[in-house]
């Protein structure tokens, strides 16, 4: 299969205020590539839930995006301190997020329910003290 | 509605108008960003008092037409800068959170 494109992003894990960046860049591109908007608005909320995981439990990481004929696929992967329990990572609500990452807005809990309930499929590999990689495949 | 019609409309301040024609249509209130995420659609006006550049960042990803700060909260220069680049909507008014929408009930 034929690859339109692909983007690759180094993501800061030290800066709030940058982060999001990739995401932002990612949804400049695919809207210059024509891709329909609630496509490109499933895989920016997508990415950019991903993006600030990585940020503020994994110390950043890489972020790598594809666009295919027929499918846009997002990997998201990082050397942070992976996720014990997948399942309970994955309900809604659930939250390791500090006190200072909750003043700006985030630890609702809700961003890996997000990620996965915005794209067609989603598939976790995560290792306790090595990593976590997310894989998601957006259907066009 | 355009977003600039809803602004002079109700006399709210604008903070950021770089894409002013936009169309408004409906309403999400909310500070906790993923849940902006997964409720919000696109076009809605984004009811908030979450004034932070993940703000910015979040309207736009979420594709909301405007951000309506209630409370005359005022984000920092650097924020509506970065707002004004990724082509987001701010605008702020006096009104608490209730208030606004009701204010905004007939328009979107
Ligand atoms: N890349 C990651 N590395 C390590 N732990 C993670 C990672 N992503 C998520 N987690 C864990 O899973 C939990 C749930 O993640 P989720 O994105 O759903 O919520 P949150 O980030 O805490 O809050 P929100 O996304 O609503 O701002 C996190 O609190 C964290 O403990
Ligand atoms: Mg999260």
């Amino acid at each position: 299969m034929s690859d339109k494109l692909t983007f690759h992003f180094d993501v800061d894990g030290e800066s709030f205020v940058s982060a999001g960046q990739a995401s932002v860049q990612v949804k400049k591109n695919l809207r210059e590539l024509g891709l329909p908007p609630e496509v490109i608005r499933r895989v920016s909320i997508a990415m950019y839930e991903g993006e600030i995981n990585m940020v503020i439990h994994a110390n950043g990481g890489v972020a790598d995006v594809d666009v295919y004929e027929d499918k846009v696929v997002i990997v998201l992967d990082d050397k942070g301190p992976g996720i014990k329990d997948v399942a309970l990572a994955m309900q809604e609500g659930y939250s390791t997020a500090s006190d200072q990452v909750r003043s700006l807005g985030f630890g609702a809990g809700m961003g890996l329910p997000n990620m996965k309930r915005y794209t067609d499929d989603m598939v976790i590999e995560t290792v306790v003290g090595v990593g976590t990689k997310i894989t998601m495949t957006i259907r066009l | 509605m355009t977003v600039k019609d809803l602004i002079e409309k109700h006399g709210f301040t604008p903070l950021s108008l770089p894409d002013p024609e936009r169309t408004v249509s409906g309403c999400y209130i909310g500070d906790l960003l993923s849940w902006v995420m997964g409720r919000a659609k696109g076009d809605n006006v984004w009811l908030t008092i979450m004034s932070n550049v993940n703000t910015v960042a979040v309207a736009s990803l979420s594709d909301v037409s405007l951000v309506l700060l209630a409370e005359n909260v005022r984000p920092e220069d650097a924020v509506l800068s970065v707002a004004e680049a990724k082509g987001v909507n701010v605008a702020a008014t006096e009104l608490p959170l209730y208030e606004a929408a009701l204010a905004l009930r007939q328009d979107v």
